[in-house]
């Protein structure tokens, strides 16, 4: 089978974020970048199917600036055959990525399987897979927590609200946007890291693909970071005390109970 | 502005944010068309009407009966052909932010996703959204053709109010062959509570609650309120609670009208996945803990004790 992950290099979950002196972005110096958490259950699941496929090809897709490389290696290192980067800009919207995935993609071999964890952390937009699978004209399983592949389908459980499990059967090919459970991520041995930086990976850029920047849907603007709160009201006295004030401001004077 | 809002339901239960769409919609004065879809759900389009939406349009089918994102997406996209909306808005719920990406790809259209501050006027939408978890938060433009694209989380708006319905009905025949997908079962969660990213009151608890068991403290007080329970990452990882339950930037992102931390000390994690809820009371043993510097109000106890006398003085109140 051929199989693609999608990841996306994300600023580490300890970041503070601070904003651009004209407030059009954040001030992304400093930052220290991560693979998205839930990525990581993509590349474990496309490694996964490998090995109950042994012919397959796993191919790590990352699109962004060069800094992505980085990322693209993390899964090289985990056990992926090759890379692809696709060049983008920083700022550039879901639409535009999952075209340029979705058109790179159609100049590759055939795809069977695509990976893609369920949101990136730092947006938590949890469109792109969505996205692609539709550029693609093919089916989107999303959020999910099992999967039992066939040469040429899936069936899935799908985690929704309140704990409920969707039971899906699809045809492949098929994107897959994983959650936590669906495997237990392997951390890569210091010789699959050495290997890794000697795999290839190819870079495409918008260009090649017949894309510019312009055909964006959305952007963002007026960037700001949370109001400050003011302080808030610290109750005294005893716990029944307390515990009785505060239910009675709940009710009375806030009116959310 | 015509704007088209996908209504959600389950097992035959109109979804709550579903009705605060449609009910702050039509007060704003847009032309409100609700696309129902299901299998015996007709009489869940007179309900819609009560919230004030202009135009329900149902489709009923076998292939419809369980939620399948391309089966809605099909429906959607024969509605928006017909009707012609302005701008086409879904919940960001599990199914919301499955579906609306591909009708948004298949339109061609750019799509505004977990949108949590919305203000509407009868001939605009100004959405923010967040970004870096709500560590940030960003206004949307479009700057594309086609329709505008939402999905907005829940609670965004007030609690929407039943009135009397002056709709229209109408019927959508939508084309169902050839799908790819099919849904074969649900399996219930069976909890019973809402879900934490749609409840109005959250109760979450940290580690320091010490076992699964000791969460019925919370549960309780949960219970009465009509709330949902969560937990931060340090509880969800010392398996006390699913993964589902997790509030933060690597779990659920949460807006409730009243959010009650317990002994949950603040990592910057945590505070990304609540900090928009409207009232925070944070109750913890540390005085110094960072919760407290965005908690509105703060109990610094035990929470062991001071949750079972909450429990009660709600009871008086009941």
């Amino acid at each position: 089978m051929n199989i693609y992950v999608c990841i996306k290099q994300v600023p580490d979950t300890e970041t503070k974020i601070k904003l651009n002196s004209d407030q059009t972005w954040i001030d992304t110096s400093g930052i220290k970048w991560i693979v998205s958490p839930y990525d990581e259950f993509a590349i474990e699941e496309g490694l996964k199917v490998k090995a109950q496929f042994p012919e397959s090809k796993v191919t790590i897709v990352s699109a962004g600036p060069d800094r992505v490389v980085d990322a693209i290696r993390t899964g090289l290192a985990m056990g992926a055959d090759t890379g692809l980067h696709i060049e983008l800009p920083e700022t550039a919207d879901h639409f535009i990525t999952a075209q340029a995935i979705s058109k790179a993609l159609q100049k590759e071999e055939k795809v069977d399987l695509l990976f893609c964890g369920k949101e990136a952390i730092d947006d938590g937009a949890a469109q792109t897979a969505q996205l692609i699978a539709a550029a693609m004209d093919i089916p989107a399983l999303t959020v999910i927590l099992e999967a039992q592949y066939t040469e040429n389908s899936v069936q899935v459980k799908r985690e929704v609200e309140g704990g409920t499990i969707e039971v899906l059967e699809s045809s492949l090919p098929a994107v897959i946007a994983a959650q936590k459970g669906l495997n237990e991520p392997r951390y890569a041995s210091l010789p699959n890291i050495m290997k890794a930086k000697k795999k290839e990976v190819k870079k495409v850029s918008l260009a090649d693909l017949g894309m510019s920047e312009s055909d964006q849907k959305v952007k963002l603007k007026n960037f700001e970071l949370p109001a400050p709160k003011a302080a808030g009201r610290k109750l005294d006295g005893t716990p029944a005390e307390m515990a009785a004030e505060l239910v009675k401001i709940l009710h009375e004077e806030v009116k959310v109970i | 502005m015509k704007t088209l809002i996908i209504a959600e339901q389950r097992d035959g239960t109109l979804k709550k944010p579903t009705k605060e769409l449609v009910h702050a919609f039509s007060q704003a004065g847009h032309e409100v068309h609700v696309l129902l879809t299901g299998e015996g759900v007709q009489s869940l389009s007179e309900t819609i009407g009560n919230y004030g939406a202009h135009t329900i349009h149902t489709a009923e089918a076998s292939e419809l009966k369980l939620y399948t994102a391309e089966a809605t997406t099909r429906a959607t996209l024969a509605l928006v052909e017909t009707i012609q909306p302005d701008a086409i808005v879904a919940s960001h719920t599990p199914t919301g932010r499955d579906f609306m990406p591909q009708v948004a790809m298949k339109l061609g259209a750019g799509l505004a996703s977990d949108c949590h501050q919305v203000t509407l006027s009868s001939d605009s939408i100004t959405a923010r959204r967040p970004v870096y978890a709500g560590k940030a938060s960003a206004e949307v433009e479009f700057v594309g053709n086609g329709p505008q694209c939402y999905t907005i989380r829940a609670n965004s708006f007030g609690n929407p109010s039943e009135g009397t319905s002056s709709a229209k009905q109408e019927t959508l025949n939508v084309d169902l062959s050839g799908l790819k997908t099919k849904a074969t079962s649900n399996e219930s969660g069976n909890s019973g509570r809402p879900d934490v990213t749609e409840a109005s009151v959250v109760i979450s608890g940290g580690r320091s609650l010490k076992s699964a068991e000791n969460f019925e403290i919370l549960e309780k007080l949960a219970d009465l309120l009509g709330g949902g329970v969560g937990a931060s990452r340090a509880a969800v990882d010392a398996g006390f609670r699913p993964h589902r339950d997790q509030v933060g930037q690597t779990g659920k992102v949460v807006s409730p009208s009243l959010y009650i931390a317990c002994g949950i000390s603040g990592a910057i994690q945590h505070l990304a996945g609540m900090r928009t809820s409207k009232t925070i009371v944070a109750i913890n043993t540390d005085p110094d803990a960072p919760i407290f510097q965005i908690a509105d109000y703060g109990i610094v106890g035990d929470l062991f004790e001071v949750v079972p006398l909450l429990t009660e003085e709600v009871k008086k109140i009941k």
